[in-house]
């Protein structure tokens, strides 16, 4: 065969979803055998590692973004039964929830002002323009919710999806180093603040900590994202 | 798994055609997730497969983020101009906000554990 021909035949098979999901299969089986084999260390984080890894051979391919979401639609359709799955180690943790109700509240309120607050105020000390200060605010919740907040208080939400990923990653990948020197020792108390801070990404990390950890987190990320969805419009009104 | 994963799919949809009914701000399969909760909080127990189901989905969760991910990796160029303030903002407001949420938790929690020590 020749080359001519071999490209053709490249070509078209790099465009069908096979072709997407062994891509992106394989580099997650290949980030999960790193996660276990660095003793779950601190930045093998599943979901980076995995994303950085088809990125690049996405990059070298020059395979077309569009192209390899097309034929991944299967695997990021799942996203959805696997947020209403959430219920499950929510219910099971239900006690506990309950009786932390009220510290539960106040810290959402504190960490969700921290999270957002604090990044608004670096990034306009450090001379970020009007639109990025306005699209990190919702930085912290999930991408859906966060870009319909970006949208109402004047960001620009394609900018804050990519600040919703680098968040997600920073979390997900730090919140080990950070309890590590803090030592709360409380499962709830850390899935509940990964969950605030850093959504899915640190929701799907803590998943895998333990399950009281996931559904403290997952527990984080609905909550942060009901309430930035309510406040942070208001205060830009 | 079959019945789990339809199960699923149903509240999914019905959380969605909630937020499309109501123009909420909230993503369907999070309402149903909450739909959801509320089902089982009335049967008040969840069976062996559901849990089984359920699990092994939450537990490649972070697989799922891949495809959406990967496209905004493609658009890193576009914070190439701030990228200090970005990385900066970013770095430092979520571990502020990860450690002020633990630090209030743990505050509150360890007082009402020496209060209720201190009434029995």
């Amino acid at each position: 065969m020749s080359t001519g021909a071999l490209t053709g035949v490249w070509m078209a098979l790099s465009e069908t979803s096979p072709f997407s999901l062994t891509l992106t299969m394989t580099a997650y089986m290949l980030s999960l055998w790193i996660y276990k084999h660095c003793n779950h260390s601190v930045w093998a984080s599943p979901t980076s590692l995995t994303i950085v890894m088809v990125a690049l051979f996405l990059g070298v391919t020059r395979i077309p973004y569009p192209k390899f979401f097309e034929g991944a639609q299967f695997i990021h359709f799942l996203l959805g039964p696997a947020t209403v799955a959430l219920a499950v180690p929510l219910f099971a943790h239900r006690k506990r929830l309950a009786n932390m109700a009220f510290p539960l509240f106040v810290a959402l309120l504190a960490g969700s002002a921290t999270a957002a607050g604090s990044a608004m105020l670096i990034a306009e000390f450090f001379g970020a323009s009007r639109e990025v200060v306005l699209s990190i605010a919702p930085k912290s919740v999930t991408s859906p919710i966060a870009m319909g907040i970006a949208e109402r208080i004047g960001g620009i939400p394609s900018l804050t999806a990519v600040f919703v990923v680098i968040t997600g990653t920073v979390g997900a990948v730090g919140f080990p180093l950070l309890f590590k020197w803090m030592k709360p020792d409380d499962p709830a108390a850390e899935g509940f603040a990964v969950g605030l801070t850093s959504h899915g990404f640190g929701t799907a990390r803590a998943l895998l900590v333990s399950e009281e950890m996931g559904a403290f987190s997952a527990l984080g990320m609905g909550l942060n994202g009901i309430l930035s969805a309510v406040v942070l419009p208001l205060i830009f009104l | 798994m079959i019945r789990v994963f339809s199960l699923l799919l149903f509240y999914q949809f019905a959380g969605e055609a909630v937020v499309r009914f109501t123009g909420l701000p909230v993503p369907g399969p999070v309402v149903g997730m909450v739909f959801l909760l509320a089902t089982l909080a009335i049967r008040g127990r969840v069976d062996e497969e559901f849990k089984n189901g359920t699990g092994l989905l939450l537990h490649h969760l972070s697989l799922f983020f891949v495809p959406a991910g990967v496209g905004v990796i493609a658009h890193l160029s576009r914070i190439a101009g701030e990228w200090l303030p970005i990385t900066l903002s970013i770095l430092i407001s979520t571990f502020a906000g990860m450690a002020v949420t633990v630090w209030v938790l743990k505050a509150m929690t360890a007082g009402r554990r020496r209060s209720a020590g201190k009434t029995q």
